[in-house]
């Protein structure tokens, strides 16, 4: 399998694809994944909110059984394998975007996969928080909205901001294994082009920008949650 | 005023039954000082909760300013909040915001706009004496700059109350006087009536002017700082004003008995005692404890002593004598 990696037809190989494939899936994965980020966000951050707000002593206290309900959807969802929930989800997908294959249909099993991880996410972000600042903002007569929206999420912002890296690299994972389904991007062209066609080097490739990708995410993800937090002095 | 009335706090704990306060009543008149002091777990810190309903209690009254606290609804609770505010031990600021926006935070709650309450942050911050960190984020502030920042934020919606919670327990001795030094002044300069809970005896004698002190969930004395620090009736109390010592019982009650003395001026402060106990009365005193303290601009002594139960009767008569002196034995066993 890899006597002859870089031979000169594989090198030959990964030239042509380099020059026709491979710019615009780096565009595709990178524009799913940011995608389907910002999607299970904005469905993920109210969820989680609600997951700390909601609790019994919490600011904005839910009934019982409907933070079991909620607490019950998110693990079911977390549990399901990324591959069997692409395929679960194609009605849906079918619903939405009107077809299952392609790129835009995976963004819709990857927000589904991703939305309840982000919520569990910003939970531990909030459960950071220090208890006596919400305290005090009650103490000054703040209503549950505004300790959410004033105290709880900006205060909170330095940490979500590194979760909500956390949750784009692996979304970008994700969005490499929509390849299998027929979404597009490098994940496509590592199986496709690169595993099925025994174009090794081509794979390999495919994976060495699928990491770099995810450094990149991660580097700029840390230095701004950093840059943000005014926790930190000198600043 | 501040009127609690038969407050009980109990807490269903997964360890069984807490009770935090037993059946608590005090008043607390405007434009005080009014101290609430206890050992850790006293329940000080549940008692001023109670006042601006952060603790529900368990029954009793809270009287606000002619207002029932424990039966408003959630937006009369809210209001009212504006007009009681509290101070922390951790300051509890916004971590994330400058100290500008810290102070703007109650009024930005209020609803006052945002140019107003800027403007009336930064005469805030004057006030409190950082006119200069208008910009600068808590972290890069001391803990008594932080604490300074947390008062300006305290008293922006013009409150009637101010309630501090250990509010100089995380500060070094000279900050805190820092700190109680510009309290008593928005006290003075403001009416605002200032509750003070804290566990440092220091605290209430520099600023207070009322006291309650605060045991296992009850209040065992109350009144005057001067009155109840210069001759503390309960055990509790003793423990506070005389730390270390005048509770440990070192003798056989048969043998010795005990007499405290107070004495209530510099005049009496300076009189020799002991010495003339011995010298005049062959009375042979074992000195217990031993303090003198400024208490509202006054010389407080406070003294202990142990009398040989064959000599007790002189001594008795000699010290009742003295002038500004209260003479008064104790019995060995309760201190």
């Amino acid at each position: 399998m890899y006597s002859n990696l870089f031979s000169p037809q594989s090198v030959a190989e990964l030239t042509a694809a380099l020059q026709t494939q491979f710019l615009p899936a780096i565009w595709e994965t990178f524009y799913v994944t940011v995608l389907s980020t910002v999607l299970a966000t904005v469905l993920g951050l109210p969820l989680g909110v609600l997951l700390v707000a909601g609790e019994q002593n919490g600011v904005l206290p839910l009934p019982r059984w409907l933070m079991s309900v909620l607490n019950v959807v998110i693990n079911l969802l977390r549990s399901i394998p990324f591959l069997i929930l692409m395929i679960m989800v194609f009605p849906l997908s079918r619903l939405i975007i009107g077809t299952t294959v392609g790129t835009t249909a995976t963004i819709v099993p990857l927000v589904v996969a991703a939305f309840p991880f982000v919520a569990r996410l910003v939970e531990s972000s909030l459960r950071e928080l220090d208890a006596n600042i919400i305290e005090a903002a009650q103490s000054m007569g703040a209503t549950p909205m505004q300790i959410i929206c004033k105290v709880m999420i900006p205060e909170s912002v330095p940490s979500l901001l590194q979760n909500f890296t956390i949750a784009l690299t692996t979304i970008l994972g994700y969005s490499a294994m929509s390849g299998i389904i027929g979404g597009g991007g490098l994940g496509k062209i590592a199986i496709d082009y690169g595993y099925y066609r025994y174009k090794y080097l081509v794979m390999y490739a495919a994976v060495i920008l699928l990491i770099l990708l995810v450094q990149l995410f991660q580097s700029v993800g840390t230095k701004l949650a950093a840059k943000c937090d005014k926790r930190l002095k000198n600043r | 005023m501040i009127e609690l009335k038969h407050v009980s706090k109990v807490f269903e704990t997964a360890g069984g039954r807490v009770e935090a306060l037993k059946d608590i009543s005090l008043t607390i008149p405007d434009g005080d000082v009014y101290g609430i002091i206890g050992m850790s777990g006293a329940g000080k810190s549940t008692l001023v909760r109670c006042i601006n309903m952060l603790e529900r209690p368990t029954s009793g009254e809270i009287i606000v300013d002619g207002k029932r606290m424990d039966t408003m609804s959630p937006a009369q609770l809210r209001a009212a909040r504006r007009g009681i505010t509290m101070i922390f031990q951790r300051f509890n600021l916004l971590m994330q915001r400058n100290c500008l926006d810290n102070v703007c935070f109650p009024m930005e709650l209020a609803g006052i706009g945002r140019r107003e309450a800027a403007e009336r942050a930064l005469t805030l911050l004057e006030t409190v004496g950082l006119p200069d960190k208008a910009k600068a984020y808590p972290a890069q502030l001391s803990g008594g700059q932080q604490q300074r920042v947390a008062i300006a934020r305290a008293l922006a919606t013009n409150p009637k109350v101010l309630l501090c919670d250990e509010a100089t327990s995380a500060l070094d001795p000279k900050t805190t006087r820092q700190i109680l030094e510009l309290i008593g002044d928005i006290n003075r300069k403001l009416g605002i009536t200032v509750v003070i809970i804290t566990h440092q005896m220091s605290v209430v004698k520099s600023v207070c002017s009322h006291v309650a002190i605060l045991d296992d969930g009850e209040v065992v004395e109350d009144g005057l700082v001067s009155t109840v620090f210069s001759a503390p009736k309960s055990a509790a109390a003793r423990h506070l004003v005389f730390p270390g010592g005048a509770d440990i019982t070192v003798s056989d009650p048969t043998q010795e008995r005990r007499i405290r003395l107070v004495f209530r001026s510099a005049k009496t402060t300076s009189i020799p005692l002991v010495a003339r106990l011995a010298t005049e009365e062959g009375v042979c005193a074992n000195v217990i404890s031993a303090s003198t303290q400024k208490l509202s601009e006054e010389i407080y002594g406070g003294m202990l002593l142990g009398i040989p139960a064959g000599q007790f009767e002189r001594a008795w008569a000699f010290l009742n004598r003295i002038e500004n002196l209260s003479v008064e034995e104790v019995s060995v066993d309760v201190q």
